[in-house]
C-alpha cells in the first residue's frame, strides 16, 4: 500500500549532531583479534613468496593449475594432486586505479591495481596485486607484467613480500603462458 | 530441483519500510519495528497471528553487535517465537522472502513475517572500513583493499568486453537517481541529475566515480507472508511468489571473468523454471535488478536474461534512450523504484525494498512509481559476497 | 509431514582444541569428503542445496558464506548461510525439502575456535550496546546471575551441577570424539576456581574446533541411498530476547517452546517414555539441569533428583549427553547442535561403540547459541524397530 500510507517512518541526523553530542549514543570498540591457521595450501603458499617464488595446485582431472593453491578442486570436488611453481610474470586481466585507502579516505597517490593471469597457471586463474612503475594511461588489459619482490630479508611469508608488478621490459620473459 | 514441485502456495500480503537516509537516530531494533509493524497493520493481522519470523541483515560488523539477529529480533517479533536469520551478503534482501517462503510452502507455518534491516551509520570511522573484512586475510586486506576495488575490477571487464562505455553505464545512474524522486523513503533522489554530473564526480576506484555508486544507509523493510488459504481471506490482491533461486559462486573470484554474473543467471533460471517463465523479456513485466553500482543494473539485467549478454545499453547514448528503453512508461520497466542508487543501500533492507517495490507495482499501488504496462509478474534480484552470489524472486498478481 | 526427510550421510573432522595444521577449509573439505562418502553421493551431481551455520564474528570474516562453497562442493549451486546453531540448519534443510525445493540437500557448521584470539570480548560483543556492555561485566556474569536464581528457585545445591560436569566428562573418556573426558568427581568440580559464583571453572564447557557435515534426503531418494536412514520425526525452534532484564532467570522458555514444537510433529506426548536419549546443551554445567526439564522430560525443579539417581547415566533409564556433551566434548560454538544430532545419528545406527545406548530408536539433539542470547532449536530423530533388527 505504498501509495496509501502517508508517513514513513525514521529521523535523520547528521554526523555533527552525533559529534557534537545532540543525540545520545554509546561507544565502543570491538575486542575481535584472530590469528587464523593457514593450514596446508596457504601456508605452502606464504612460506614460498618468502622464497620469492609463487607455487600453485594442479588437479589431474581437469588439468587446472590453481592459484591460490588449495588442497581441494572445487570444480570436481576431489584433492588436488601436486604443486607446481608458476611463473612471477604474467597478463593483466583487468585493472583499475584506486584513490582510496581501505577505510574509504582518499590517499595521496592512487594506486594501480589488477588481477594477473600468472604464466604457468590455467587460463583466466589470476591473482590481484598492484601495478608500479607504470604510467596509468599506458594500464592495458593483455599488458604483460612481472612481480617486483622485496629484498628477501625483507620478506615475511605474506602477499606483501610481491610490492607490485611492473610493465615487462623489451625482451624480459616469455610471451604467453605454458 | 524436487521432481515433486512446490508443496504450497504463498503470497506476500503486506509491506512495510522506514526511511533510508544516512544516518537514522533509531536503533536497529526499533527500524525493524517500524517496517515490520507496517508490514503487519496493512496485512491487517497482529504479531499474535504470526507463526514464525526470519530475519536478514548482513555484515554485524555495521551495527557492532556480535550474532546481530538476536540483539535485533526484539524489533522484529522475534521474542517467544521461531525466529531465524538468513544471510548471503547483500544477495540477503531477497534471500530472506525466499526462506520465509520455504516455512510456509513446506507447511509448517502459515503466516511469516520477513524483516530485513541494516543500520551501517553505527559503524565508524566508515562503514567502508567493515567492508574489508569481507576479504580474504592472506590474499587481500594487507594490500590495503577497498570495497570499491572488486567493483572497478569488475566494471572494467564488463566495459572491455562488451564495448560499453561509462557515458552510457552513467544514464543508469540518472535514470535511478530521477525515479527516485517518487519514493517517499529515497535517500538521493535528484530530479535533475545528468551522466555530465556522473562524469564530472570525483574518482573513487577507476573507472567507479563518486555518482556511480549507492550510498551507505540506515534502514528496515519488512513483508508478510501466507499460506494460500490464509492469503485468501486476508486480502484480495494476494502477490503469489511463483518462482525463488539462488545460486553462489566460487570464493576465488580472481579466478573467474567476471564480465558475466553466470550466478545470477543460475539463480534465475531457477525461479523462472519453477515460475513456468519460458520467455523472460516478454512475460516479466517489470523488473527490479540489484544497483548498488549503476554498471550493475547492466550486469545483473543481462544475468537475469532479460537482454542479451552486452546489450543493456545497446543503443543507450543520453539519459533519454534510458528513460525510453527502460523508463516507467516502456515495456519493461526496469527498477521503477530508483533502485539503491536513488533510494539508498542499508544492503539488506535495500534487497527487500525491491521485493516491497514488486509488491506494490503488481497491486498497482506505486502511486507516481506505478508502471504503466499493466504487470502481472515482476522479479527482484540481489547479488552480493565477493561478486559470487544471485538471488532472485518472481511475484505475480 | 507429509514428505519424509532422512539424514543419509554424516562426516566430521577436528575435534581437537588445536587444529592449528589445517585451515578451517581444508577442516571442512575433510569433514565434507567423509559426509558424502558416507552417503554414497557426489555433491556436484546429486546435492542440490547446501546450507552452513556460521556467525562473522566466530570466523572473523564478513559475509562469511563466501568462502564455504568451494570445500563443500557447493560452487555454482544454492548456497546459504544461517546465522546460528547447526540444528537450525538441519531445519532449514527440512523445510528447503519438504517444500518441494529439493531432493537432497547437505548441512554443514565448524568451530575452529582456535583461529578465536578474544573469545570473551566476542561475547561481551554480543551484548547489547546500549543497556548490558557499559556495565562492564565479564559475559559469564550473566551465566552466574542465571545459575544462583535457578538454584535458589528449584533448590537444587552446586553439588548437583558439579555431578552433571562428573557425568559427562566420564562418559566422555569413552568418546573418541571428545576432548576433555576426564576422571572427575562432584569435590573435583566443586574446588575448582570460582568464576561468577555460584559458576566455577569446571561448569564451563571449554572450546574445542570441529566440522560436521550432514547430507539430508527427501524419502524416496534416501531408501535408495541407504539401508539405515534416520528420520526427521520433529524439530523445533524459538528465541526470547538477549535483553536480560525482560528474561525468566529459572527456565529456558525458549527450550520449553522448540520443544514443544518439535513434539508437536514427532506426535510426542511423552518425552520421557518415548524417547531414548538426550543430547542437550551443556554449555553451563546448569544448564543441562535446565534444559532437561524445558524438555519435559522431567518436571520443574526434578532434575538434580533424578541425577542424584542416575537416571541420567549412560545406562539409566534417561541417557542425557552419553555423548560427553559440551562439557566433554568441548564447545563447538554453532557447531555444537549438529554434533549432538551426529551422536544421535550414530547412536540410533548402532555405531556407537562404547557410548552404544542400547536399543536406541528414537533421540532428542537440543542446542542453545550460548550467552548472551536465549535461543535455541530442538530436532528429533528416529529409525525404524525393523531395521533395527
Amino acid at each position: 500500500m505504498s501509495a496509501r500510507i502517508k508517513e514513513y517512518r525514521g529521523t535523520y541526523v547528521s554526523r555533527k549532531d552525533l559529534e557534537e553530542g545532540r543525540v545520545p549514543a554509546v561507544r565502543d570498540k570491538p575486542e575481535a583479534r584472530y590469528a587464523w591457521a593457514a593450514g596446508v595450501a596457504m601456508g605452502r603458499f606464504l612460506a614460498e613468496l618468502k622464497e620469492g617464488r609463487i607455487i600453485g595446485r594442479r588437479c589431474r582431472r581437469c588439468g587446472r593449475v590453481l592459484v591460490p593453491p588449495r588442497m581441494f578442486c572445487e570444480w570436481c570436488f576431489r584433492p588436488t594432486d601436486e604443486w607446481v611453481y608458476v611463473r612471477d610474470t604474467g597478463t593483466v586481466l583487468t585493472y583499475s586505479i584506486s584513490h582510496l585507502g581501505p577505510a574509504a579516505e582518499r590517499i595521496e597517490e592512487p594506486i594501480p591495481i589488477a588481477v594477473i593471469q600468472l604464466d604457468g597457471a590455467s587460463p583466466g586463474v589470476g591473482m590481484l596485486h598492484k601495478l608500479g612503475e607504470v604510467k596509468f594511461e599506458e594500464i592495458r588489459i593483455g599488458m604483460r607484467v612481472k612481480a617486483v619482490w622485496k629484498p628477501p630479508e625483507e620478506r615475511e611469508g605474506a602477499i606483501t613480500d610481491i610490492l607490485y608488478f611492473r610493465p615487462l621490459k623489451e625482451g624480459e620473459g616469455q610471451e604467453g603462458g605454458e | 530441483m524436487s521432481a515433486l514441485g512446490v508443496k504450497r502456495k504463498v503470497a506476500v500480503v503486506g509491506a512495510g519500510i522506514t526511511l533510508f537516509r544516512r544516518r537514522l537516530k533509531e536503533t536497529g531494533r526499533e527500524l525493524s519495528f517500524y517496517a515490520a509493524k507496517m508490514a503487519l497493520d496493512t496485512a491487517g493481522i497482529t504479531l499474535a497471528d504470526v507463526d514464525a519470523v526470519v530475519c536478514g541483515t548482513a555484515p554485524d560488523a555495521f551495527d557492532g553487535v556480535h550474532m546481530k539477529g538476536e540483539y535485533l529480533l526484539d524489533g522484529m517479533g522475534g521474542h517467544k517465537k521461531p525466529f531465524v536469520r538468513v544471510y548471503v551478503g547483500g544477495g540477503t534482501g531477497v534471500f530472506t522472502p525466499i526462506a520465509a517462503w520455504w516455512h510456509v510452502a513446506s507447511g509448517h507455518f502459515d503466516i511469516v513475517l520477513a524483516v530485513a534491516e541494516e543500520k551501517m551509520s553505527s559503524c565508524f570511522p566508515h562503514p567502508q572500513k567493515a567492508f574489508t573484512t569481507i576479504f580474504d586475510p592472506m590474499l587481500t586486506r594487507p594490500l590495503g583493499a577497498n570495497l570499491v576495488w572488486i567493483f572497478a575490477l569488475e566494471m572494467q571487464r564488463y566495459m572491455h568486453v562488451h564495448g560499453v562505455k561509462k557515458e552510457q553505464i552513467a544514464t543508469i545512474a540518472v535514470k535511478n537517481k530521477r525515479n527516485a524522486v517518487d519514493h517517499p523513503c529515497a535517500q538521493l533522489a535528484d530530479p535533475k541529475i545528468t551522466v555530465q554530473d556522473v562524469l564530472n564526480s570525483e574518482v573513487m576506484v577507476w573507472p567507479v566515480q563518486r555518482l556511480d555508486i549507492s550510498p551507505p544507509s540506515d534502514g528496515a523493510a519488512a513483508i508478510v507472508l501466507a499460506a494460500e488459504h490464509v492469503a485468501k481471506r486476508l486480502t484480495n490482491d494476494p502477490v503469489w511468489i511463483e518462482g525463488v533461486g539462488w545460486c553462489l559462486d566460487s570464493t576465488y573470484w580472481t579466478n573467474r571473468d567476471l564480465y558475466y554474473p553466470k550466478y545470477v543467471e543460475y539463480a534465475a533460471r531457477m525461479a523462472y523454471k519453477m515460475a513456468g517463465i519460458k520467455n523472460p523479456p516478454k512475460e516479466i513485466d517489470v523488473a527490479e535488478p540489484y544497483d548498488p553500482f549503476d554498471y550493475k543494473e547492466a550486469h545483473h539485467a543481462e544475468g537475469l536474461m532479460l537482454v542479451r549478454k552486452g546489450e543493456y545499453l545497446k543503443d543507450v547514448k543520453d539519459e533519454n534512450d534510458i528513460f525510453a528503453k527502460y523508463g516507467r512508461d516502456g515495456d519493461l520497466p526496469i527498477c521503477p523504484s530508483g533502485g539503491l542508487l536513488g533510494v539508498g543501500n542499508p544492503i539488506a533492507a535495500a534487497g527487500m525494498m525491491k521485493i516491497c517495490e514488486i509488491f506494490w507495482q503488481l497491486r498497482k499501488e506505486a502511486g507516481k512509481r506505478q508502471v504503466k504496462n499493466d504487470p502481472r509478474t515482476g522479479v527482484a534480484q540481489a547479488w552480493g559476497d565477493l561478486m559470487q552470489v544471485g538471488t532472485v524472486v518472481v511475484m505475480r498478481a | 509431514m507429509e514428505r519424509r526427510v532422512a539424514v543419509v550421510g554424516v562426516g566430521w573432522s577436528g575435534f581437537a582444541p588445536q587444529t592449528a595444521d589445517l585451515s578451517y577449509k581444508e577442516l571442512m573439505f575433510e569433514a565434507a569428503t567423509r559426509a558424502y562418502e558416507d552417503a554414497g553421493v557426489d555433491p556436484r551431481r546429486d546435492v542440490d542445496s547446501f546450507v552452513t551455520c556460521a556467525e562473522d564474528y566466530w570466523e572473523g570474516h564478513s559475509i562469511f558464506d563466501e568462502f564455504v562453497p568451494d570445500q563443500l562442493g557447493a560452487v555454482m549451486k544454492p548456497t546459504c548461510t544461517v546465522s546460528g546453531d547447526g540444528l537450525y540448519g538441519l531445519a532449514m534443510a527440512v523445510m528447503q525439502i519438504q517444500a518441494g525445493l529439493f531432493d537432497v540437500v547437505a548441512v554443514e557448521a565448524h568451530s575452529k575456535a582456535s583461529d578465536i584470539l578474544t573469545y570473551e570480548g566476542l561475547l561481551r560483543f554480543a551484548m547489547d550496546p546500549i543497556f548490558t556492555r557499559p556495565l562492564g561485566w565479564h559475559p559469564y556474569a550473566l551465566a552466574g546471575l542465571e545459575m544462583a536464581r535457578y538454584l535458589y528457585d528449584t533448590g537444587a545445591l552446586e553439588e548437583h551441577c558439579a555431578m552433571v560436569v562428573a557425568k559427562n566428562k566420564r562418559n566422555a573418556l569413552a568418546n573418541p570424539l571428545a576432548s576433555y573426558g576426564a576422571a572427575l568427581t562432584a569435590d573435583d568440580v566443586l574446588a575448582s576456581k570460582p568464576l561468577f559464583e555460584p559458576l566455577k571453572e569446571l561448569d564451563v564447557a571449554p572450546l574445542v574446533d570441529g566440522c560436521v557435515v550432514m547430507v539430508l534426503a527427501a524419502e524416496e531418494v534416501a531408501r535408495k541411498l541407504t539401508d539405515t536412514p534416520v528420520w526427521v520425526l520433529g524439530m523445533g525452534w524459538a528465541s526470547e530476547t538477549i535483553t536480560p532484564e525482560a528474561r525468566d532467570w529459572c527456565r529456558p522458555i525458549y527450550a520449553e517452546l522448540a520443544a514443544g514444537m518439535a513434539y508437536d510433529m514427532a506426535g510426542i506426548t511423552s518425552p520421557a517414555n518415548e524417547i531414548d536419549l538426550f543430547e542437550i546443551d551443556d554449555k553451563f554445567s546448569y544448564k543441562e539441569l535446565q534444559h532437561v526439564e524445558a524438555l519435559g522430560v522431567c518436571a520443574y525443579g526434578e532434575a538434580a533428583r533424578l541425577l542424584e539417581e542416575g537416571v541420567f547415566e549412560r545406562d539409566g533409564d534417561l541417557p542425557v549427553n552419553p555423548s560427553g556433551g559440551c562439557l566433554g566434548v568441548g564447545n563447538l560454538l554453532e557447531a555444537t547442535g549438529l554434533h549432538k544430532a551426529l551422536e544421535v545419528v550414530l547412536q540410533l545406527r548402532g555405531e556407537a561403540g562404547r557410548r552404544q545406548v542400547p536399543d536406541a530408536e528414537v533421540g532428542l539433539a537440543q542446542a542453545w547459541r550460548g550467552l548472551p542470547t536465549a535461543s535455541g532449536a530442538v530436532v528429533i530423530f528416529g529409525v525404524e524397530k525393523e531395521v533395527r533388527a
